[in-house]
């Protein structure tokens, strides 16, 4: 399955992108996805293990199953306001 | 209730005039400005960046949950986006009711909800030239498998 993967903030700097589609196994959670973005080097390794993951503008716990055509986005500490 | 996210200046009584009632004795307006230093060090503007898609849609819900505390309680808010100079506005929140306690107390239970909630981020700019994304503040995530 693939999802489309969206960075925001310091996740985006570390990346050098803001968005791309993401191949996993059908399956896949949401902190297996973190884990396969990590594995991927260039930076990708600077997101934390334990980032915050919305899956179709909700979040969601770390274990959540991902859906093909999911928008999955990694969620840096909030500073609003 | 009206809740919405903007990249344009904020306009304080444009945000107050969307609550009040006959039946309200009372209503607040808060202001987030942005502050000329943080941490020992002099800043001249901060970019917020929004998830804004989700921004919108989790301001909606904290109000929602806000205006549930009370009932006939009116609520705006609206959190803009884009490079701020210091002295902007960058939240508004105004809550009008029958009587003040209730006010203040929405009022100050909502903005600690958005900070806490809201997928915003912001980068200082300092008067040296750098720049910093803030350290924020873990948001929460649903005890159990959203689905």
């Amino acid at each position: 399955m693939r999802v489309r993967l969206l960075l925001f903030a310091q996740y985006r700097d570390f990346a050098g992108t803001s968005e791309l589609e993401v191949e996993l196994p059908d399956g896949a959670t949401a902190a297996a996805l973190v884990e396969v973005l990590r594995s991927r080097g260039g930076g990708f390794e600077r997101i934390p293990a334990a980032a915050a993951v919305a899956v179709n503008q909700e979040y969601v716990t770390p274990d959540t199953p991902l859906r093909d055509g999911d928008e999955v986005a990694l969620i840096p500490p909030v500073a609003g306001g | 209730m009206r809740t919405w996210i903007t990249h344009d200046v904020i306009d304080p009584a444009a945000v107050l005039a969307e609550v009040g009632a006959p039946e309200h004795g009372a209503a607040v307006l808060f202001l987030g400005t942005v502050r000329d230093h943080n941490e020992g060090r002099a800043v001249v503007s901060i970019r917020y960046e929004a998830y804004e898609a989700m921004a919108a849609r989790v301001l909606a819900e904290t109000a929602a949950e806000a205006a549930a505390r009370v009932p006939g309680i009116r609520i705006a808010a609206v959190h803009r986006v884009g490079e701020l100079r210091v002295g902007e506005v960058s939240l508004a929140v105004a809550v009008s009711s029958a009587h003040r306690a209730e006010a203040f107390d929405v009022a100050r239970h909502l903005l600690e909800e958005i900070k806490r909630r809201l997928p915003v981020w912001k980068e200082e700019h300092y008067a040296e030239g750098d720049r910093r994304w803030l350290d924020g503040q873990t948001p929460p995530v649903p005890q159990e498998a959203g689905r």
